[in-house]
């Protein structure tokens, strides 16, 4: 009897054990997975947070820009005149277009900004940061291929090769570590030769850049050796491209700074122009018409329905469907905005306003479930009480229950609003997915929200809007966050325990 | 009629008879409740003294509180409660679709089994209802009457420098107390209690007896309770229920000495209940 009572302890014991392991187990997972999924897109996230820009001494040259007309100025122009400056060894006209390649297509915007402000500038040589481009970008920060630089230790010996083109490197240099290996690229100073062979402790090389005749050898310290994990053809970046810019980068002429253009600019085909702005304010105005309709209807049927409403079937019926409302798939929602506030009501197509509509009719099943709980959560001794001392039942409701209730109806509206800040299906339906580039400006402009600039740039080709996705998902992360914190702050806040 | 004896018992509720020296304040006839399906009260009929406390008791379910709730037609909030019969207080039915029932609570106030103040201000609390009936000009006279209503419930000097804290915040005793202040505010002449010490200790139970002992003076006090020794304490008469009708009503000495009824007896000697 005992024995039996023993090993029947014995077993809860290890089946209590058992179970506290499952739970803590599938906690672990979680927040493992959990945090897999942060760290990849806080690290594909982080360099879209920065921009690269070289810096250079650009003549506002008054043939190119009137001061009568500031903003028709052809400040492309100038700014790839100072890169030229800098850089000059392009010599026919590939080359050159791989030198203006290394700026942003919208690098003569800042120095137009400029001139607009202060046209008393034309004439004048400015110095200042011009944004370049996306793959120039990508190449500085390592994420294209990954270069070696390695810098040369021991001394070479260049002379042209005989009876023909390229050159011909030999010396302890080629051979000791690092060593030379073909596709690498040897600089000094301008100079930059690619190593085509290496046979024997003789390298063959050809130059990138012209390459003065009276350079015929290279100490230990003048050169280095590029070393990239991509063959050329594989690269955005040419070998040309990348000894331009670890000239620039030797120049001191590269800095980094953050991206504030990510926050204050609309969308772009060019990566490094790309921003969030339009999306953030597209899901600011989207958000706000879909609060201004489903707060006060949510909250004014959760009334109704609680409070007044007769028990009976009809309304039984009502409760029914509001329930099976929020479970609908959003994509339905869509739908029924495209047929009727599009093709019946005619009203504008990617328009915030008829993303609130949409919007509104998605979170309202929420908003009317969590006020209604929150009214029914006061007890009902407060309402006995008003009425006891001579309240009607509508101001026992509203001098009383309803301030009560106020907490839960925040916290159920926040959280619906946050479902509808994420919400991307339905947007697709009635056109919010268009490329655009303009940050609206009221509720009528074409516009797109933040999970669907999401969706956009995820789909896009270019390495750099890989990062633009991430940012823009954290982004979305941090209001999704801030507005959760607020309905839990509120919760927390404002809770009443009877 | 022996004039030692202030009110005659009514020995069945069929027949009740005018007591004597009090006014009558509510009066009963014929009332009976239902809920749903279930009949809760039958054929109920009672008179009720004015500046008096007359308290109900009989066991749980015997339908006591959901008359008293009947008298002032809290039982209105429920969807399924059905009241026929006629209740009158001073004169007016108050089941006549012609009577506006908010009035009717300004005129029958009630306090609750469980303390339930309003989780706002003290000041607040007592303050609600003359506001709401538009009872005070000004802030002056609104405080006047907050004022008055506290030390009627005997709670003025314990609340007097923190008005503007919660209600929530005083202790059981102190907010059942608050509740009463509430109820008197709005100028009630009738004061329905539900168990209104049920959930307090003996030391704010005999506060609030000694404030319902007060309160006679100038209402018509209704109070239901389990606590027979407390029937007993406060109360001039007493009502008997059992099973939805009315047993036995009258002078609560003679009903706790001798009663006339077997089941009443049976009751009060805690044979069943």
């Amino acid at each position: 009897m005992t024995e039996l009572r023993e090993s029947l302890i014995r077993k809860r014991y290890a089946a209590e054990r058992r179970f506290r392991i499952y739970g803590a187990s599938a906690l672990v997972l979680t927040a493992v997975f959990l945090a897999l999924l942060l760290a990849s897109i806080i690290s594909q996230a982080v360099p879209a947070f920065t921009e690269k820009t070289v810096v250079l001494d650009v003549m506002i040259d008054p043939a190119e820009a009137d001061p009568a007309n500031p903003a028709a100025g052809n400040y492309d122009g100038m700014v790839k005149a100072a890169l030229k400056q800098v850089l000059p060894d392009a010599r026919n006209r590939a080359e050159r277009k791989a030198l203006n390649g290394l700026l942003s297509s919208g690098a003569g915007d800042e120095l137009r900004r400029m001139v607009i402000a202060d046209p008393a500038l034309i004439g004048q040589t400015v110095t200042l940061p011009v944004l370049l481009s996306a793959d120039a970008t990508l190449y500085l920060k390592g994420l294209q291929a990954r270069v070696a630089v390695s810098a040369g230790a021991a001394p070479v010996a260049i002379a042209p090769a005989e009876g023909g083109e390229g050159l011909i490197l030999t010396g302890p240099g080629v051979s000791t570590e690092p060593g030379l290996s073909p596709g690498q690229i040897v600089m000094s100073g301008s100079a930059a030769l690619r190593i085509t062979a290496v046979e024997s402790g003789t390298a063959s090389a050809e130059a990138l850049t012209p390459i003065d005749a009276s350079l015929s050898a290279l100490t230990p310290g003048t050169w280095k050796t590029l070393s990239f994990s991509a063959p050329e053809a594989d690269r955005r970046t040419s070998d040309l491209q990348a000894t331009w810019l670890e000239q620039l980068k030797d120049a001191g002429r590269i800095e980094t700074g953050f991206a504030w253009r990510f926050f204050t600019a609309g969308d772009s085909r060019e990566p490094e122009l790309a921003g969030i702005r339009g999306a953030l304010v597209g899901s600011l105005l989207t958000v706000a018409v879909a609060l201004a309709l489903a707060l006060p209807l949510g909250v004014a049927a959760a009334i109704y329905l609680e409070q007044f409403a007769p028990k009976n079937r009809l309304t039984d019926l009502i409760e029914v469907n509001i329930n099976n409302l929020a479970a609908v798939p959003s994509i339905i929602f869509g739908l029924l905005g495209l047929a009727v506030f599009l093709n019946f009501f005619g009203m504008p197509r990617s328009a915030p306003v008829v993303g609130g509509l949409v919007l509104a009719l998605l979170v309202l099943p929420t908003i009317i479930i969590a006020s209604r709980a929150a009214l029914k959560a006061v007890p009902p001794s407060i309402t006995e009480a008003a009425l006891g001392v001579g309240a009607s039942h509508q101001q026992a409701v509203f001098h009383h229950v309803l301030p009560l209730a106020l907490p839960g109806i925040m916290t159920g509206t926040i959280l619906g609003l946050a479902r509808a800040f994420g919400e991307t299906a339905p947007l697709l339906m009635i056109g919010m997915v268009a490329f655009i580039a303009d940050v609206p400006h009221g509720f009528t402009d074409a516009a797109t929200v933040l999970p669907v600039q999401v969706f956009l740039w995820s789909d896009l080709p270019e390495l750099a809007f890989k990062n633009k996705t991430a940012a823009a998902i954290i982004v979305l992360l941090a209001v999704l966050f801030v507005l959760n914190a607020a309905a839990i702050y509120l919760r927390r806040r404002f809770e009443r325990r009877w | 009629m022996n004039a030692a004896v202030p009110y005659q018992t009514v020995v069945t509720p069929a027949s009740p008879r005018i007591m004597a020296e009090r006014p009558m304040k509510i009066t009963a006839r014929g009332v009976d409740v239902y809920y749903g399906d279930k009949h809760a009260i039958n054929q109920l009929s009672i008179d009720i003294p004015d500046r008096a406390v007359s308290a109900f008791i009989g066991p749980s379910g015997c339908g006591k509180s959901t008359f008293l709730r009947a008298i002032n037609r809290m039982n209105d909030t429920i969807p399924s409660c059905r009241v026929t019969g006629d209740i009158v207080i001073d004169g007016d039915d108050i089941y006549d679709s012609k009577l506006d029932v908010v009035q009717l609570r300004a005129r029958v106030g009630m306090v609750f089994q469980k303390p339930n103040p309003f989780p706002k201000a003290i000041y607040e609390n007592v303050a609600y209802g003359p506001r709401i009936h538009g009872m005070a000009k000004n802030k002056a006279e609104l405080d006047v009457i907050v004022e008055q209503s506290l030390r009627k419930a005997g709670l003025w000097e314990e609340v007097k420098d923190r008005l503007a804290h919660p209600g929530t915040g005083l202790s059981g005793g102190q907010q059942q107390r608050l509740c009463i202040a509430r109820a008197i505010a709005v100028n009630p002449e009738v004061i329905l209690m539900d168990e209104p010490c049920s959930a307090l200790d003996p030391i704010a139970t005999a506060k609030i007896e000694e404030l319902i002992d007060e309160l006679r003076q100038n209402y018509c006090i209704v109070i239901v309770t389990h606590s027979m020794q407390q029937a007993a304490r406060v109360s001039q008469l007493t009502a008997f229920f059992h099973l939805g009708t009315l047993v036995e009503y009258g002078d609560t000495d003679e009903m706790f000495t001798a009663p006339q009824e077997k089941r009443t007896q049976d009751y009060i000697t805690g044979r069943f209940g």
